[in-house]
């Protein structure tokens, strides 16, 4: 019908999957409702696109702002920047390897994998706060210039979006470490890692957009 | 073939899982339903308060006096009163009415049934969807009830005067910091129900529900739900900045040496309203969208139920519905010309509107296509069906005219535009949530609508509205502005006053007529005749189950869908419709 295939797949592949495995609107929980795979993964890309659409409002009014104002002064960016985007690409890593060693079966070296990554995510989180705790003692503040006011505004919605994203590692985790890690949490493994990786990319393009505008 | 395992569940047992906290899709659609019922009785008392004003900005009212002491002083309301009125009355009608019940309401109710799902994809989310929205509401209500009272900036919130603060004037304080939170809060809801929306849109259609077979109301809901993503995602956004130039001294929307009320705010310098303006549109527009899409849906569905007659066009129905969703996010600056816009942008955008003309006139002529020569059946359904057509196309006519730059310079901040968009998004909109409650009442209750207390509510309506918002186009040529609470100090509008004094009584008028549905409403939830599987002989899912349909809607069986959604007086075929579950063989092959 010449609709992409995301769209109609579930038509074409005819007659729906066994409740456990979802479709019908169950995933195999008690109740036999909520969320299957397929959904899940629409849910993840739906909400990526809402994210990125708040990104992309920051993005042009950030463009707006600079270019017709003559205050703008760039505002210092904190060296420690560099680090957390390192440990925070290494977290994606980990979350990988860690998704790898599952799909290979070994469920312990999973958790360890997982926990580390976890923690790295956690880590970054907190050299951001060591990279705004340097900005507010070099006197830079949300209303010093409309440079620092993105910086600010920018860098904290991505905390945010970290927030959610590290509250569902945390659960996986927990889940692993509990042993209970059944066919419909492979799913919450998955979505969560992709939500990490964006999260990964969205830091690489705001800290192009801090170094070569900001 | 065996016959297919029968798995039914059950609700849960206990009024607060129930019915408060609910996962169902239908409680949650009801739910977002009396919200909205609410919500509009709200904005209706607010704007008559402000009709009477208009005419009688001199008399005293003791009870005004009661609710405001000091906004109403001596029983007459202060300009500044007047302005938090109308900023409220446009809030919650955007917001908390129009963006709410067509979609979170109905929606929520049929999209699952009408796709042949047991619920949404993802029912907690959804439950919360609905809580945040209700958290939202009265987090906007509690602006009324704070120090100086609710903002002045109108639903559209223009800098300065949202984002300098206190000194602007007395809802500028506490007042406009809820409105922004309560916006953002509905941000984040709307973001929660257009996920669902699309999911269980995309994954959890039945066997057989084609894209192409599904009824044109869960195109509408499905494309309503990508505007909100979109559009909400980017008023969050505004929203935050907008705060932290409140809050925090920034300057995003905030330029240097502005004088409010003889005092230069100092603090900020650099920012733009302008860009507040961008960004606001960007979702503004779509959000008009978002009101009437789901009309759409609606009277596309009962006009062809009621002509019983295909509808006409399906196809350019569904791609009409598709650009009309694209278009709307490339012509916001159409609500900025008089920005001191670059003409070439002017043009642009102009032209661009102009486009979207096209998709909602084929949608129109396509009503008109699918009513000739059917046998109508003039149910209240009906009639608000047919009315909102009358309405979209008066509505969109003046559109038409705002559109051109030229022409638009002069009507800008006129009568001109609240007649506009009071007719196709105020109006339409509303008659497209009347004619839903009609058509799918005896599903969602089990009951039947008084039809004649219908019908007499209908047609005073109908001209109730009419009278109302036909002669604003009007006084918007002769030049009355918007946004004045009074025309007592401007000579040239003293002339205008027994228009407005007409507008004003035919508001009462139609304000009062509404006792008729709510009296309908609550007679038929408790008393109306019990209602059949399909008391319209309609073809799509929802009209395979009982009334009220059972907790997993189709009680364990999965159905599976053979037909398109508008098979209605099919040549040779036994009856005069063919339920989108009956075999194949209900359609006579031609050989
Ligand atoms: C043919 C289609 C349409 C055209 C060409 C059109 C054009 C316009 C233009 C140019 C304006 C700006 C007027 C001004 O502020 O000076 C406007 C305002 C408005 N339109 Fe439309 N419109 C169309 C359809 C709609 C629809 C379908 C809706 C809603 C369901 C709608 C709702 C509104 C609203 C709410 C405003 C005023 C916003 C405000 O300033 O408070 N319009 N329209
Ligand atoms: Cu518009």
């Amino acid at each position: 019908m010449g609709m992409p295939g995301i769209l109609t797949h579930d038509v074409l592949k005819g007659p729906p999957p066994p409740p456990a495995e979802g479709g019908w609107g169950g995933d195999g929980s008690p109740e036999g409702f909520g969320a299957s795979r397929k959904a899940s993964f629409t849910a993840l890309f739906v909400l990526l696109a809402a994210s990125t659409m708040v990104f992309a409002a920051f993005t042009s009014a950030f463009v707006v702002r600079r270019g017709m104002s003559d205050d703008w002064i760039s505002t210092p960016k904190p060296p420690i920047l560099f680090v957390n985007t390192l440990v925070l690409l290494a977290s994606s890593a980990v979350l990988e390897i860690a998704r790898r060693t599952l799909r290979s079966g070994e469920r312990s070296r999973f958790n360890a994998w997982w926990s580390a990554g976890t923690l790295l995510g956690i880590l970054f989180l907190v050299g951001q706060a060591l990279a705004w705790r340097e900005l507010k003692d070099a006197g830079v503040f949300v209303a010093t210039n409309p440079s620092s006011s993105f910086f600010y505004v920018l860098t904290a919605c991505h905390a945010f979006h970290l927030l959610g994203g590290i509250t569902a590692l945390v659960w996986v985790d927990v889940q692993a470490l509990r042993l209970s890690l059944g066919p419909a949490k492979r799913t919450a493994i998955d979505v969560s890692a992709v939500f990490w990786h964006f999260l990964d990319g969205l830091w690489i393009y705001l800290m192009i957009l801090f170094y070569v505008w900001g | 073939m065996s016959s297919p395992v029968v798995h039914a569940h059950h609700a849960p047992e206990g009024f607060i899982r129930r019915y408060v906290f609910s996962l169902d899709h239908k409680v949650i659609g009801i739910q977002y339903y009396f919200l909205g019922l609410f919500s509009v009785f709200i904005g209706m008392f607010l704007s008559l308060l402000m009709r009477y004003h208009m005419v009688n900005p001199t008399v005293s009212v003791a009870w005004m006096a009661k609710l405001w002491p000091t906004a109403a002083a001596g029983g007459v309301m202060t300009p500044e009163l007047y302005l938090s009125l109308m900023t409220m009355h446009g809030t919650i009608m955007v917001f908390f009415v129009l963006t709410t019940v067509p979609q979170s309401g109905f929606g929520n109710y049929m999209l699952p049934i009408q796709i042949g799902a047991e619920d949404m994809a993802f029912p907690v989310l959804n439950m919360m969807s609905f809580w945040t929205t209700f958290l939202a509401l009265v987090v906007m209500i509690a602006a009324f009830f704070v120090e100086g009272g609710a903002p002045l900036s109108g639903w559209t919130a223009y800098p300065p005067l949202s984002a300098a603060g206190r000194v602007t004037g007395p809802g500028e304080g506490m007042g406009q910091n809820l409105w922004i939170l309560s916006i953002a809060i509905f941000c984040g809801a709307s973001l929660m129900g257009a996920i669902n929306f699309i999911s269980t849109t995309v994954d959890l259609r039945c066997k057989g529900m084609t894209l192409m077979r599904m009824p044109l109301t869960c195109w509408t809901w499905l494309v309503t739900a990508i505007l909100g993503l979109l559009g909400f995602a980017v008023l969050l956004a505004a929203g935050v900045l907008l705060l932290l130039d409140r809050l925090a001294g920034s300057s995003f929307f905030l330029p240097a040496g502005m004088m409010i009320s003889d005092r230069i705010l100092a603090d900020h310098k650099g920012g733009s309203p302008l860009l507040w303006q961008h960004l606001f549109w960007f979702f503004g527009h779509p959000e008009v969208y978002i009101a009437i899409l789901p009309g759409m849906g609606v009277t596309s569905q009962l006009l062809s139920t009621f002509s019983r007659k295909p509808i006409f066009g399906y196809k350019a129905m569904v791609y009409a519905i598709l650009s009309i969703g694209f278009l709307g996010f490339l012509v916001w600056g159409h609500h900025m010309f008089m920005s001191g816009m670059n003409p070439y942008s002017a043009m642009a955008f102009a032209t661009l509107t102009m486009c979207i003309g096209v998709p909602s006139a084929i949608k129109t002529f396509n009503w008109l296509g699918t009513l000739w020569g059917g046998k109508i059946h003039f149910t209240t359904a009906m009639l608000f069906a047919l009315g909102f057509v009358s309405l979209f196309v008066t509505g969109g006519v003046s559109g038409i005219f705002l559109g051109q730059p030229a022409l638009d310079l002069y009507f800008h901040d006129t009568y001109f535009v609240v007649g506009h968009f009071h007719m196709i998004m105020g109006v339409a909109a509303i008659f497209g949530m009347f004619a839903g409650t009609f058509y799918w009442f005896p599903k969602m209750y089990g009951r039947m609508m008084n039809e004649t207390l219908g019908k007499i509510h209908f047609y005073l309506t109908f001209i109730g509205v009419y009278c109302i918002f036909t002669p604003m186009h009007y006084l918007g040529i002769a030049g009355n502005p918007r946004r004045y609470s009074a025309f007592t100090d401007v000579e040239y509008l003293g002339g205008l006053i027994p228009v407005h004094q007409f507008m004003t009584y035919a508001a009462y008028f139609t304000a009062a007529v509404q006792l008729i549905f709510v009296v309908n409403l609550f007679w038929s939830l408790m008393k109306g005749p019990k209602a059949p599987v399909n008391p319209w002989n309609a073809t799509t899912l929802e009209w395979t189950v009982p009334s009220p349909p059972p907790f997993d809607n189709f009680a364990g069986v999965h159905p599976v869908v053979n037909h398109g959604p508008y098979e209605y007086s099919v040549p040779g075929a036994a009856s005069d419709f063919i339920m989108q579950t009956d075999p194949p063989s209900a359609v006579p092959s031609e050989h």
